[in-house]
């Protein structure tokens, strides 16, 4: 089993951002770490048979958090669970917060996989995204955790920001290849409703949508031009890509998140976090002072539930295995659901065989590089009524 | 119990648009103590939920009054509310038919409208007392001696007297209800002469059937009275006769002449009550039938197709609900390759055809699919025959057609001095061909076109507002049938031609409007995995084209912490979101595609 840990705490939120987190004040984040820790020993019995094989420290900006409160909670993670010695962990930083000294002390937690968001190198798009940093903090920080000995170190970068040009996306990849870290993680940006950038940019929005000239986001072509270009430079600087939006070095890729990808049952704590467990999906409730209320008076604080049936599985395996470049094993697939694949799906992988977006080889089904470009056009069809 | 005539008045209330007609209704009512305060709700007679968010009265409304006068009678007022736009001229003259008066409500500020005149001319038509009342004095800008002149010079109605009054403020309505007394003529008619009632109006009622709108002209109809339509031959015997309350039905005793009401005789077929046609006595009927409403033909027709094409039977249902109180409506079953299963519908311009489509939508719950509205052409054959086309793809092929004609309007425009340029460059670049112009008054000016309906059936009323700041209003007339050089500019969309999106235009604008549909078109379609091109074509002739990329990419890249149901959510969207599509060969074109012809002139 998986574990993954939500740390709601940033110092400032970014303009594109909609995942939950803020500043609040130090009381509200110790009141939260003790929640967090109660709902972590709320576990403790149901999951007494399990391994975590892996853990992710996640945001937010986990290294925001006091690191004494991040003790706290690490002791409670393997006071309360059973860890194996071999367990990924991963923690999410963001330049300008952490320390040496910091980094440091989360080594000796455990911690043995750090993932840093820059985002971008050019400065004038760090300002435009409403990051907190400069390209020489974030290297201060990179060279920091090298030095505490960080072995393993993702570093995020975004495509198609506002005025991006390949020129700067390529500024932003060679000066992160440089540094070599083990993995990159490649985003497209997202403009999510009831962000800032939603209210800035939502008429250019609408008119890539319906394909016109744009101001400031690249249009559909750009987009699609700097995401490829992309991939190319990356796959020519050593890193090749196993997922939609991951590039790792051999034997680098992040096996957390292959866990989501593979559905293998994972365990999500804090604010808004989801599981997998026994075929059930679980949301937490994403408002923090419920959380608090419902953890302090030993509540549930799982706010959704929805039990996925074999048909909800079968899709869920494919469009989500789908996401990896080596796609789904079909005899694990027949040993999860005593089915073939081709049974269940093969009408629609023929159909995308044709269409030159799915291939199946050597045992396995996978998106070619073209269906890796249009993925949700393929995966929409691997939905069963 | 019998009703003594010099005690009844029937009247309507007619005005411009948002002159304050719907107010007014409320203010009688509420002043005769129909409702409590308490129970009213503002602007009683609109009904509807469409009506009341649009401030307009789309469908007739009858209401009975109690007021004791200043003669110390009682006397009973049946009030017929009217629909105020020029589209809906056909159910104000319905009303009119059932009533002895009308009131004039003309805006202190605003004066005699285009909307005034027609009204009043219609009223005048049915030889009903016109009583002028002038309405929104309390505003700054209400100028009530100038209207006072405009009424009698304009209209010629003596207006010194009339009734000064805020409808909003409930200032002076008694005058106003003293005057509908003194002013407005009783009904006559001989209560024991053989029966003669007017329908009209009606309405379904799952319960009790056909409820029936009508004005006794002469006779007496009671519960047990056999009756006969006299223009349908359906007969049937009275179940309940009764009046109307506010928004309730109260049965009576019997309805006699100079009486409005309503009845209900267990009636199933919706066909068999006409609006218009006369009720007379099965046993004892009257010689002739009343004089019904003059026949309107519809001037705009469109395709309407239920987005979901299982739902056509209750698409067919709800249009022939909808006909019962709204003869206008027309519509008969049409197939298109592209949306299947439909119908074409004539309306009598582009807001009723708005109103229909939203009834049927909110009403009954209907999901719809609508083509571009289009008029009806004459098509003049080789061989001499005439065929009236309301339906473009219905086209004969060129070789056969001798000439065309299309209808034209005769327009009055009433606009302010400032805008009288602009408003002619817009009559100018719809074809428009001017008449005259006269000055009303110094500000004022009324302009007369001759246009062409086809010009001004989507957009017109928009573009005048606009080009004129609100300032333009405007009403038009069917003048008749021109010779006219149009032809059929056909859409096709990766070399498949739609039908639906075909339509009839112009020779000379052929070439820009093809252009626009394809531009907007693009705009509409969404990328797919192969490039599709869209052209315009009249006959063999492609005379415009644009091009879909193929779509290149599609990929949702984060999917934070293991949250896998937003993920799922999005890929749902899309999956349902090509459900709502029509295929076209192997093209998914949006619903929104087929209306987008409406949207060429936007920017």
């Amino acid at each position: 089993m998986e574990l993954y840990v939500h740390i709601p705490f940033c110092v400032q939120k970014c303009k594109y951002c909609d995942f939950l987190s803020g500043n609040y004040d130090v009381k509200l984040r110790e009141r939260y770490t003790y929640a967090l820790i109660s709902e972590i020993e709320s576990y403790k019995e149901r999951f007494s048979e399990e391994t975590i094989t892996s853990i992710y420290i996640g945001g937010g900006t986990p290294t925001f958090l006091e690191v004494v409160f991040m003790q706290r909670i690490f002791d409670a993670i393997f006071q309360n669970f059973h860890v194996a010695e071999d367990a990924e962990i991963s923690m999410e930083c963001n330049p300008g917060t952490g320390s040496l000294e910091a980094f440091k002390i989360y080594r000796h937690m455990g911690v043995n996989r750090l993932s840093i968001g820059l985002q971008s190198a050019n400065e004038d798009e760090l300002e435009l995204l409403g990051r907190i940093h400069t390209f020489d903090k974030f290297e201060t920080t990179y060279r920091e955790a090298r030095l505490a000995g960080f072995d393993n170190i993702n570093v995020d970068i975004m495509t198609g920001l506002p005025f991006q040009t390949w020129n700067k996306l390529s500024n932003t990849i060679k000066k992160v290849t440089y540094l070599k870290p083990e993995h990159i993680s490649c985003y497209s940006l997202i403009i999510e409703e009831g962000t800032p950038f939603y209210n800035t940019y939502k008429e250019d929005v609408e008119r890539r949508e319906k394909d016109l000239e744009t101001e400031a986001l690249p249009d559909l072509d750009t987009e699609y031009d700097l995401y490829k270009r992309a991939q190319q430079l990356l796959e020519e600087k050593g890193y090749h890509q196993y997922e939609i939006s991951n590039y790792a070095k051999e034997g680098k890729e992040c096996r957390h998140n292959i866990g989501y990808w593979k559905r293998v049952p994972y365990l999500g704590v804090g604010l808004g976090a989801a599981s997998l467990i026994d075929e059930v999906r679980y949301t937490n409730v994403r408002d923090i002072s419920s959380y608090i209320e419902k953890c302090e008076s030993d509540e549930s604080v799982r706010v959704e539930e929805i039990e996925l049936s074999k048909k909800d599985a079968m899709s869920e395996y494919m469009y989500l295995g789908l996401r990896m470049n080596k796609g789904v094993v079909r005899q694990e697939f027949f040993d999860v659901f005593q089915i073939t694949v081709e049974a269940v799906f093969g009408k629609v992988i023929k159909k995308n065989e044709a269409q030159g977006l799915l291939m199946a080889a050597e045992g396995r089904i996978f998106l070619t590089d073209k269906g890796m470009d249009v993925a949700n056009q393929v995966m929409s069809e691997f939905l069963l009524d | 119990m019998a009703v003594d005539q010099s005690k009844i008045r029937n009247f309507c209330i007619v005005a411009h648009i948002d002159h304050g007609k719907s107010t007014l209704a409320d203010r009688l009512i509420e002043r005769t103590g129909l409702l409590t305060e308490r129970e009213m709700q503002s602007q009683v007679l609109d009904n509807m939920d469409l009506e009341r968010e649009r401030g307009i009265t789309i469908k007739s409304q009858a209401v009975r009054l109690i007021y004791k006068a200043n003669d110390g009678e009682e006397y009973i007022l049946n009030l017929i509310d009217t629909p105020g736009h020029v589209d809906f001229n056909y159910e104000v003259s319905r009303s009119l038919a059932a009533c002895d008066g009308a009131i004039l409500v003309v805006d202190a500020a605003q004066g005699i409208e285009a909307q005034t005149l027609a009204n009043v001319y219609l009223a005048l038509d049915h030889d009903l007392e016109v009583l002028p009342v002038i309405n929104k004095i309390d505003l700054p800008s209400a100028d009530p001696q100038r209207v006072i002149e405009e009424i009698e010079d304009v209209i010629g109605l003596p207006a010194e007297d009339a009734p000064q009054i805020s409808a909003k403020t409930g200032l002076n309505i008694d005058s106003v209800l003293e005057q509908i007394i003194t002013e407005l003529p009783a009904p006559t008619g001989d209560a024991s002469a053989p029966l003669q009632a007017l329908i009209f109006d009606s309405l379904y009622d799952p319960y009790v059937g056909v409820i029936v709108f009508c004005r006794v002209k002469e006779g007496t109809m009671k519960a047990g009275d056999k009756v006969k339509m006299m223009a349908t031959g359906a007969e049937f015997e009275l179940v309940e006769v009764g009046y109307f309350g506010a928004g309730q039905f109260i049965p009576c005793d019997e309805l006699s002449a100079g009486m409005v009401g309503y009845m209900t005789a267990s009636i199933k077929n919706v066909r068999d009550t006409r609006v218009g046609d006369t009720i007379t006595s099965a046993t004892n009927p009257c010689k002739e039938a009343l004089p019904g409403y003059k026949k309107v033909n519809p001037m705009v027709y469109c395709g309407m197709y239920p987005a979901d094409g299982a739902k056509y039977p209750d698409l067919r249902d709800a249009l022939e609900k909808l006909q019962l109180n709204d003869a206008a409506l027309q519509y008969e079953p049409e197939t298109s390759v592209a949306l299947g299963f439909g119908f074409r519908c004539g309306f009598l311009g582009l807001l009723h055809l708005d109103v229909i489509q939203e009834r049927l939508e909110r009403e009954y719950n209907l999901d719809l699919v609508t083509t571009a509205p289009g008029v009806v052409y004459r098509v003049h054959k080789t061989d001499g025959e005439m065929i009236e086309l309301t339906n473009p793809s219905n086209l004969p092929d060129p070789s056969e057609i001798e000439y065309m004609e299309e209808p034209m309007v005769d327009a009055e425009i009433m606009v302010t001095k400032d805008y009288i340029g602009a408003i002619m460059d817009l009559c100018q670049e719809r074809r428009g061909i001017y008449v005259s112009m006269e000055y009303m008054e110094e500000s004022r000016a009324l302009l007369k076109y001759v246009l062409p309906l086809n010009e001004i059936i989507y957009d017109f009323f928009d573009a005048l507002k606009s080009r004129s700041r609100g300032y333009a209003s405007f009403d038009y007339e069917m003048k008749g049938y021109e010779r006219s050089e149009l032809v059929k500019l056909d859409i096709l969309i990766n070399h498949e031609m739609v039908d639906a999106l075909s339509f009839i235009v112009f020779k000379d604008t052929a070439y820009e409007r093809g252009r626009k549909m394809c531009e907007k078109l693009k705009q509409e379609i969404p990328r797919h995995l192969f490039e599709i091109p869209i052209q315009a074509a009249v006959g063999s002739k492609i005379i415009a084209r644009e091009t879909v990329k193929a779509m290149r990419k599609d990929v949702l890249a984060k999917c934070y912490g293991g949250d896998i149901s937003r993920k799922k959510k999005l890929l749902e969207k899309q999956k349902e979101g090509k459900k709502r599509m029509r295929q076209v060969g192997n093209v998914e074109i949006p619903q929104e595609a087929f209306m987008s012809v409406l949207k060429l002139d936007e920017d």
